[in-house]
């Protein structure tokens, strides 16, 4: 059922009992060609890529709970591509571009919004290095504007440019970036590879991997033993735990990030601001609802909610930059599970079990890198080679001394 | 908020404690020995597990010493709390 103004029109007409189930819900068969564990946005994206680019067939998805219950359901909605390091710029350019193309492409309304996202910068270094940052952006296509204090006043009155610790001097503008419904990318995708006809099975947890002779044949599940010839593990959260079924241990760990939302408010929140010298950034929903979040709780953590300490953290960062916040209401809290990997970028690489492909490791950042993250994961487990854009994010960069630390700072996961 | 029973000073709240991740990773003994494999191994890898966890805290605005706790990375509750030795570490290399 493809969707369009006619079609809208006539259920109006006719109350509304024409909409179908976006996809089926087929039981497992005994073999696939392709199978992605996780249905989450990456698995999603990767299993409706490797249908409708790579022209796959017999493909499922395996998904321990409901479709899209994880990451993809648990984000602040946010896309961008103001990274500094070529290897990280070239990826998250490649997934904005792809997220401008993303309603049309799937037919699916995701409420897609370039509204902007600003890093502001508090000091003369530090807008040094956002202007080193925006040239980086434009040299690999991506857009950058810095603002002064002046144009930023225009566009965010609001903001406590005077505070005595960090004065706000100006802003690091992605006019491109900007916010698209999450839950509608999880459908979208989904509804759009169901089409092709991947199997998306959900209740379906992955128990353990059959491996002979250093290769996957098979993968154990709540519901049954599957076959395939390629597996493509995508479950950010829950890397480690799922890959330790197959004997790997990972440069990871799991941290819990929370999110916030307040009450809906008139639209006061012009696009995305990000805080620079706290953890802090915000957006405002269509809904009204201001959107943000802070750190992470900083201990290991397979728990979906967050503690009391870091919303403190994180309401003190608000008020430190905009005390206007103060006057309204947190709504809803909830925290997710993040791969926080040892250098801050992400892997999308094979492992050592052949037949096993990883995609993993994308520390906060895993929900603007969607598209991208499925078209080249899509890419290694169709072709075996890696996508151009992806070429980096390997597993043995470790070893190797390639690692990709966006911040310089050294490894340790808490990095994004 | 954790409660956290520092060994030297009892029942505290987690934000007097800082985080050091997974305990019991004992630096190789003659690192020229290894090989990059090896090396980054120890560096990076890590167990993370989901479930009762090994690691270490620092009571680091108390009495600044680092300890051993065993807590649960789901249900975040924390099973015990040790002073580090050799002796609490090895008894874990050996489970």
């Amino acid at each position: 059922m493809a969707y369009s103004a006619i079609k809208v029109i006539k259920e109006a007409l006719t109350g509304h009992r024409g909409w179908k189930p976006l996809w089926r819900r087929p039981e497992p068969k005994s073999e696939y060609d392709i199978i992605v564990i996780g249905g989450g946005g990456h698995g999603l994206a990767t299993a409706y890529y490797l249908a409708s680019e790579y022209k796959n067939k017999k493909i499922a998805v395996l998904e321990k709970g409901w479709l899209g219950g994880g990451n993809i359901g648990r984000n602040t909605t946010i896309f961008r591509s103001n990274y500094l390091l070529h290897e990280n710029e070239m990826f998250y350019e490649m997934s904005l571009k792809l997220w401008e193309q993303f309603e049309q492409d799937l037919n699916y309304n995701a409420m897609i919004s370039q509204r902007g996202v600003i890093n502001l910068f508090h000091s003369d270094a530090q807008r040094d290095a956002y202007v080193r940052r925006g040239n980086s952006m434009l040299i690999n296509g991506a857009d950058a504007i810095l603002l002064n204090e002046a144009k930023l006043r225009e566009k965010c009155p609001f903001l406590n440019y005077d505070n005595a610790r960090f004065p706000i001097q100006g802003g690091l503008w992605q006019p491109r970036g900007g916010t698209i419904r999450h839950d509608a990318v999880a459908w979208g995708y989904a509804r759009a590879a169901d089409r092709l006809g991947v199997d998306i099975i959900e209740n379906c947890e992955v128990t353990g991997f059959d491996i002979q002779n250093a290769k996957c044949n098979a993968v154990r599940t709540s519901r049954g033993t599957i076959k395939a010839k390629k597996f493509g593990v995508a479950v950010a959260g829950s890397s480690s735990a799922v890959m330790e079924n197959a004997g790997l241990r990972l440069p990871i760990e799991s941290h819990v990030l929370q999110a916030f939302v307040s009450e809906g408010l008139k639209p006061i929140i012009p696009g995305v601001i990000t805080f620079g010298a706290g953890h802090f950034y915000i957006s405002q929903s269509d809904k009204g609802g201001l959107v943000f979040g802070g750190d992470i709780d900083g201990y290991n953590s397979y728990a979906q909610r967050g503690n009391m300490a870091v919303v403190e953290d994180v309401c003190e960062g608000g008020m430190a930059l905009m005390p206007m916040i103060g006057k309204a209401r947190l709504l809803r809290m909830w925290g997710g599970v993040m791969d926080m990997s040892m250098d801050g970028s992400p892997i999308i690489d094979r492992t050592p079990i052949k037949g096993i492909y990883f995609n993993g490791g994308w520390c906060y950042g895993g929900f603007k890198a969607t598209p991208a993250s499925g078209k080249c994961f899509a890419h290694l487990l169709a072709t075996d080679e890696h996508h151009p854009n992806a070429s980096a994010y390997l597993l043995n960069r470790f070893e190797k001394g390639y690692m990709i630390d966006e911040k310089g700072m050294g490894a340790q996961p808490n990095l994004h | 908020m954790l409660l956290i029973k520092c060994p030297w000073c009892g029942e505290r709240d987690e934000t007097e404690f800082s985080y050091g991740g997974e305990a019991a990773i004992k630096r190789p003994l003659k690192p020229k020995d290894l090989n990059d494999k090896d090396w980054a191994d120890y560096l990076f890898m890590r167990k993370n597990t989901r479930g009762l966890f090994l690691e270490q805290w620092n009571h680091s605005v108390g009495c600044r010493q680092w300890f051993l706790v065993e807590r649960n990375t789901v249900t975040y509750e924390i099973i015990s709390t040790k002073r580090m030795n050799s002796d609490a570490l090895n008894s874990e290399d050996s489970q």
